[in-house]
């Protein structure tokens, strides 16, 4: 008989993988991650997101999230919603209108629809980032790679974001579009795109919580990724507590824009005894 | 079906498969936002990202083929007078206009508004609006990324034409933004007209 014929047996083996390690996986608790970039303490999420998988996490105010690409082959498709009222989202199109560029880096602000910075961009060692094109879709990758369903061997970020926004409550339809980190994309003067692909391994970007925010993140090819093949690496995904922007942070100050985006976040907050 | 959608007003339609809609432009330079979904699954709307992926590209223009956000093609333009619409600047609305002007605009009209409004009566909600399509208006992006709405392209009695794909549902905010180039300043009348398919 074997040991996995009887419930006890079957306990067993369960049990038995305990401790097991995987290239990726989550760390928890958090301040178990080997070389924490912060005090360990403060680490509140760690994981390592394999490629064509997705993760997500509620973080509070003042987090920081740094992700990073550690092979050169991740590409974070990224959504934020303002955590427990999530028709508050992320708005791509005000992002890149009101700070009048269409491009993503260090200073960048990811705006809500209601005037209101959900994430600032701190840290940028990449440069190669995406607002334009989006994610892939279950069709594009049907045709493109043979399928593009979240338990085929080239799941569209689509899909996995539904997965990750159901998880949350949320459904197709609150999936506006969507931002992607380390695979970029330059606008020519006719309006062409061309892909710029990845700035290679160890590239990271780190995000600022500026409200409580749902995080959703697809780590799956660029839409424009070239290659014939289905290549995605794996994505670390470190937050640690941290502060918020403030009066007098220079971010705060860097455009009138942001200003008011900030001032209109602070007055939100306050008015619900959140600031 | 002939309409004229005043300034500052909203619009909306259901243009069956094969039919054409025109949007004219009827004083020039005015910037019309629109919004397409499949009329019989709204969950199935436009998408500027699988838009502006699929053509490679962020201007619209005769040939382009608007994209849902399953890959689909809802709308394909047929004509155009123009040569260029934006995919990138998405709706004025009173909250994001704070952060563009200044405070002092929040009781101005705004595109997202007329959305709202004219989406309810389709029974759709705030999460149904997403980066839509600006007609008429001019958005270039220079080299460092800097992007901006400025002097539209267009002139009095230009128009454009869209063939549905599908049966879809159309929501138009003839946008009243007063701030910026996008209508001169002043916004002005545009023309809907609904041409059924040959035998329908």
């Amino acid at each position: 008989m074997a040991a996995t014929a009887t419930t006890y047996g079957a306990r067993a083996h369960a049990r038995a993988q305990e401790g097991a390690h995987a290239e990726a996986m989550p760390v928890v608790p958090a301040r178990d991650w080997p070389a924490p970039p912060c005090e360990a303490g403060l680490l509140v999420w760690a994981e390592t997101v394999a490629g064509g998988n997705y993760t997500h996490r509620v973080l509070a105010r003042g987090t920081e999230l740094r992700l990073t690409d550690l092979h050169g082959d991740a590409c974070a498709h990224l959504l934020l919603f303002a955590a427990d009222r999530p028709w508050e989202r992320l708005n791509v199109a005000d992002t890149v209108k009101v700070q009048w560029n269409a491009y993503l880096g260090e200073g960048v602000l990811l705006l809500s629809d209601q005037g209101r910075v959900l994430a600032s961009v701190v840290v940028d060692t990449a440069g190669r980032h995406d607002a334009l094109c989006g994610t892939s879709t279950l069709v594009r990758n049907t045709g493109r790679y043979g399928d593009g369903a979240p338990q085929s061997a080239s799941p569209a970020g689509r899909e996995l974001f539904k997965l990750a926004a159901a998880k949350n409550g949320l459904e197709p339809r609150d999936l506006p579009p969507s931002l992607s980190f380390f695979q970029g994309v330059r606008v020519g003067e006719d309006g062409a795109l061309d892909f710029t692909g990845s700035a290679g391994p160890g590239g990271s970007v780190t995000l600022r919580a500026e409200q409580d925010v749902t995080v959703l993140i697809a780590n799956v090819p660029h839409p424009s990724d070239p290659r014939p093949q289905y290549v995605s690496t794996a994505l670390e995904v470190l937050a640690w507590r941290a502060g918020p922007t403030r009066p007098g942070d220079p971010l705060w100050d860097a455009t009138p824009e942001g200003r008011r985006a900030f001032l209109n976040t602070a007055e939100h907050l306050t008015a619900r005894g959140l600031a | 079906m002939k309409t004229v959608v005043p300034a500052r007003a909203a619009w909306s339609s259901v243009v069956r498969a094969g039919a054409c809609l025109t949007i004219t432009d009827l004083h020039g330079n005015q910037a019309v936002d629109f919004l397409v979904y499949d009329a019989h699954d709204t969950s199935v709307r436009y998408s500027a990202p699988d838009t502006i992926h699929a053509q490679g590209g962020i201007f619209l223009t005769t040939g382009s083929v608007l994209m849902s956000n399953e890959h689909t093609e809802l709308m394909t333009v047929t004509a155009d007078a123009v040569g260029r619409h934006d995919t990138v600047g998405g709706a004025c609305s009173k909250e994001s206009n704070t952060l563009r002007y200044g405070h002092h605009t929040f009781s101005q009209h705004a595109c997202v508004d007329n959305f709202l409004a004219e989406g309810a009566r389709h029974g759709l909600g705030k999460r149904d609006l997403v980066s839509n399509i600006n007609w008429y208006m001019n958005v270039p992006v220079e080299k460092d990324g800097t992007l901006g709405i400025v002097d539209g392209l267009s002139a009095p009695g230009l128009s454009l034409s869209l063939r549905a794909e599908r049966d879809v549902l159309v929501l138009v905010s003839n946008c009243p933004q007063i701030n910026n180039p996008c209508n001169g300043f002043d916004p002005t009348a545009v023309e809907m007209t609904i041409t059924e398919a040959a035998g329908a």
